[in-house]
């Protein structure tokens, strides 16, 4: 797939696997796998960029005496989920549209 | 490999940026091992599955800004001292050109890029305008019947090429890009060192 339009997909699908609750790296990729294959080198700018757009929070919590970093959507990843979904029926259409075409030759 | 050596190799691979930004990413890979670990897999297993230091490293550096790489290797990891800022005035002369070179190399590079893929556009265009120009010239400078015919026959001709080398000259410039980007990351990585 496009490595942009992959990109963008995948940001998306980071923020909803924390909208329901905060979720920590390891949980997120394994949520996601059924979906889509993710790694962890994959993963890790995605978080970062998320980060910075602040669509999301870190905060560091113990587990078994170790650190590990949960991440908590904001208002604005919320938002982004929002306009995702709009998005998304345009894209839809456009999907079906596209293999209409390609049934119809 | 164990936790502590694949650690120890991510963070020597990454000795040219900043120490938050190695300090982040290491952190995020332990916690993905010990997190495998505590899922059930062998330290050796759960190492090998977050994938290779260098996979890893190319990720985070077509990330990381290249103003940002540049920044944290000019800047100084201490206050300079007077004898060092005498020697860095009196030296202008010499590393003034210097730096100024290797900008304006990397801007001349940026440009042959964009210039070569205008380039391959220009000349699509002037062979559909002349495929054009060949069949009014059919109708309007040739001298009888025979050479309108030629005249038009090329003019198609020149049309069907234009086609096609648009499509191959997308390739074409698909592959430039890429070209770039790659070079692009070749640079951090010089610029970052490590292994």
């Amino acid at each position: 797939m496009e490595n942009q339009m992959k990109r963008g997909l995948l940001e998306v699908c980071v923020l909803a696997a924390i909208k329901s609750e905060d979720s920590y790296g390891y949980q997120i990729i394994k949520d996601m796998s059924s979906f889509v294959e993710i790694s962890e080198s994959t993963l890790y700018p995605i978080l970062r960029r998320l980060e910075n757009q602040k669509l999301l929070t870190v905060r560091t919590a113990e587990h078994n005496g170790r650190l590990r970093k949960y991440y908590h959507i904001t208002e604005a990843g919320l938002a982004r989920l929002a306009t995702f979904e709009e998005e998304w029926r345009e894209l839809k259409q456009i999907y079906e549209f596209v293999t209409r075409e390609v049934k119809n030759d | 490999m164990t936790k502590q050596e694949f650690t120890q190799q991510l963070s020597n691979s990454l000795a040219g940026l900043n120490e938050e930004d190695i300090r982040k990413s290491i952190d995020y890979y332990s916690e993905m091992i010990e997190d495998r670990m505590e899922d059930g897999m062998t330290e050796e297993d759960a190492v090998a599955a977050v994938g290779s230091i260098e996979d890893i490293r190319s990720q985070i550096l077509s990330e990381v800004p290249m103003t940002r790489i540049v920044k944290e290797k000019i800047t100084p990891k201490r206050d300079f001292r007077a004898g060092e800022i005498v020697l860095l005035v009196l030296g202008a002369p010499i590393w003034l050109p210097l730096v100024l070179t290797v900008i304006i190399l990397a801007l001349t590079l940026f440009l042959v890029f964009w210039v070569i893929i205008m380039s391959l556009y220009v000349v699509d265009l002037s062979v559909f305008i002349s495929g054009f120009a060949s069949i009014a010239g059919a109708f309007f400078a040739s001298s009888g019947f025979m050479s309108a015919v030629f005249f038009i026959g090329a003019g198609l001709f020149l049309l069907g090429l234009s086609v096609l080398l648009f499509f191959g000259f997308n390739q074409v410039s698909g592959g430039m890009l890429y070209l770039s980007r790659q070079m692009g990351l070749g640079i951090k990585k010089a610029f970052v060192g490590g292994r």
